[in-house]
């Protein structure tokens, strides 16, 4: 038979068993949209970390307090404030360490903002004038903390543009941390980043301010954020950092530092292979529907090999060889899942358009994993569609016409 | 003998059982279910195989219709040893040199009589199917029933379909299996004088039967039992 013909014939009995087809290919078709939605959720949510992180300026170090080891117990990484205002000034010393451009101190904690129109809760951030350089950021109206600020302990504070915004607060207004009042004294200007970890939505005041009146802790400082004075300087910075921190904690033993640095390299890569793994759990459960959709196919491949035993018998007897209803029951499996999948590919598509818009979810949709999808999909139908063919082929002829 | 021998037996004789036995089964499980059985068959005949169910007429047709092989012997049709074929080559001799006439029809319930008829044609690649399946519909007297599906006809016009499908090909041998089993006199009549005018045209078919009808419209009848030839009948 002519490979035209077994098409033919295939379709034809796809068609005389139309609900039973349609329902075969919902469920390679669900398969494909979910591969499809769930790694285009994932590749948008990677692309949105990466670009945070890399906003975050990508010649940043962050020292924060490591393990410490005293009288023989290690106590775990942050389980002490190694971190002092003498190691900032250390820092910034710039005969030691030429390649280190700006040296943030920082100190932070969740505060209740009160304005006088509306009061928001955010992450409050005591820091000194090297903030803004060191997180590359610009401010939008007014002017950041100086050094006399910190030096005198004033209490001014700056707002991040999201911040400000559901404050109701601008520049020259008072608002209230803690009872304590603050003059507004600048506005940062947008990254435009959202979620977790919104580069917006936060304030900053004095250190020696935040120390003395709001987090606590006269001297001592929870991290410091350093910036070289170029990309290329990074890992001399680096170096420079590590052994002034060293020197001054009296450590000789590197492997014994009580604190860390890293780079916004490091924080970028350890955070692609998070969404990435994310990404790959989730491709791999919707992938488990797709294998479940080719069960299903394999069954009604078998429901309908069975219940049609007397018409295999029957095309046997007229001259059908095993070879013709081996590629009819193939090619009958192979178009259920080939409909299903561009199906799939459709609804994939669709939700990749609605979802971002009602449910403000990123969804980023390349080409490869839609190739993927598919061509899994027919490789799935098949591979499930090869077994109940084989028993069509095998059929006695015989056997099969006395089975009517 | 020579060549031309050869060949002239071809003419003669379409079929030659020699010492088929089947067994069906192995150890003391094993059924004989033909044992030792010759026959031969010229082309034009119009024979009928009568016996009891359990004669072993339904090995007989099974292994005549080249949908089952004989555990030992040799059958020869029309001058070809099809006793040791695989199930490929075997499907392509049914295809070609056979026509099947089946007691149930076995018509395709979702397939206009036409489509039904076209079937074995698309098993060989043919060309210009509808006017073969047409011009066979019309020879058993139903060309005014082309479109319609096998439930909008009645037993007898199903069965006439069946013969027209066996037709279509024009095979060697046309091979019916209590083809008036499910039918009732009047429609047993009409298959049995379908069959007979299409042997007159020349073909040779076989029916098997246990249908005592069936016998005077044959021009030679034999019986089986118990796996053998028991007797031989001219009509």
């Amino acid at each position: 038979m002519s490979l035209l013909h077994t098409i033919e014939t295939g379709l034809r009995s796809l068609l005389g068993h139309r609900l039973r087809s349609v329902l075969t290919t919902l469920g390679i078709l669900f398969g494909v949209a979910a591969v499809i939605a769930t790694v285009g959720i994932g590749q948008a949510s990677s692309d949105s970390v990466t670009a945070r992180i890399s906003s975050l300026g990508t010649n940043l170090l962050t020292i924060t307090p490591g393990s410490t080891f005293a009288g023989g117990v290690f106590g775990g990484g942050g389980s002490a404030n190694t971190l002092t205002m003498s190691d900032v000034t250390g820092l910034l010393d710039h005969q030691n360490a030429p390649d280190i451009q700006a040296v943030a101190p920082v100190v932070q904690g969740r505060e209740n903002l009160v304005s006088a129109a509306s009061n928001w809760s955010t992450t409050v951030s005591g820091s000194t004038a090297d903030w803004l350089t060191a997180n590359s950021r610009t401010m939008s109206s007014g002017i950041f903390i100086s050094t006399a600020d910190v030096s005198k302990r004033t209490q001014v504070i700056v707002l991040g543009a999201t911040t400000a915004l559901n404050l109701g607060a601008g520049v020259g207004d008072l608002i209230t941390v803690k009872q304590i009042p603050f003059q507004v004294i600048g506005i940062l200007t947008s990254t435009g980043s959202q979620g977790f970890g919104n580069q917006d939505d936060l304030a900053v005041v004095p250190i020696t301010t935040a120390q003395g009146e709001l987090v606590g802790g006269v001297g001592s400082v929870q991290r410091i954020l350093l910036s070289a004075t170029s990309q290329s300087t990074i890992g001399s910075a680096y170096l420079e950092a590590d052994q002034l921190l060293l020197q001054t904690h009296h450590i000789a033993n590197p492997s014994q530092a009580d604190f860390s640095i890293t780079t916004s390299t490091q924080v970028l890569s350890t955070a692609q292979a998070v969404t990435q793994t994310l990404t790959i759990l989730l491709a791999s459960v919707a992938a488990i529907s797709l294998l479940v959709g080719g069960i299903g196919v394999m069954n009604i491949m078998l429901v309908s090999v069975t219940e049609r035993t007397g018409e295999i018998g029957l095309r046997k007897a007229l001259g059908a060889t095993p070879g013709d209803l081996f590629r009819q029951f193939v090619i009958e499996a192979g178009t259920l899942t080939a409909v299903g999948g561009l199906m799939g590919v459709g609804t994939g598509l669709a939700a990749g358009y609605i979802v971002p818009r009602t449910a403000n979810i990123a969804v980023t949709i390349t080409p490869l994993p839609v190739l993927v999808a598919v061509a899994v999909a027919v490789v799935v139908g098949l591979v499930f569609g090869v077994y109940p063919a084989l028993r069509a082929a095998r059929l006695a002829p015989i056997e099969a016409l006395r089975a009517q | 003998m020579p060549v031309a021998g050869a060949d002239r037996r071809y003419v003669d004789e379409l079929i030659r059982l020699e010492s088929i036995t089947k067994i069906y089964g192995s150890g003391d499980a094993a059924v004989v279910a033909l044992s030792d059985f010759s026959l031969t068959v010229a082309s034009g005949e119009l024979l009928a195989v009568m016996g009891p169910s359990g004669s072993g007429k339904s090995t007989l047709m099974n292994i005549l219709g080249c949908l089952d092989t004989p555990t030992s012997g040799r059958y020869w049709f029309a001058g070809e040893d099809v006793s040791r074929l695989n199930e490929t080559e075997l499907a392509h001799v049914r295809n070609r040199k056979i026509g099947f006439v089946f007691q149930q029809f076995h018509l395709l319930p979702k397939l206009s009589a036409w489509r039904n008829v076209e079937l074995p044609l698309l098993y060989r690649n043919a060309e210009d199917r509808r006017n073969l399946a047409l011009q066979a519909l019309d020879q058993v007297g139903l060309r005014n029933r082309i479109d319609h599906r096998p439930t909008q006809l009645s037993g007898g016009q199903q069965q006439r379909v069946a013969i027209a499908r066996a037709l279509v090909t024009n095979p060697d041998l046309i091979l019916a299996d209590e083809p008036t089993g499910n039918l009732d006199t009047a429609s047993s009549r009409d298959v049995l004088a379908v069959l007979r005018e299409l042997n007159e045209e020349g073909r040779t078919i076989i029916v098997i039967t246990h249908d005592p009808e069936v016998a005077p419209v044959a021009r030679r009848t034999v019986a089986v039992r118990d796996g053998r030839l028991v007797h031989e009948v001219a009509a």
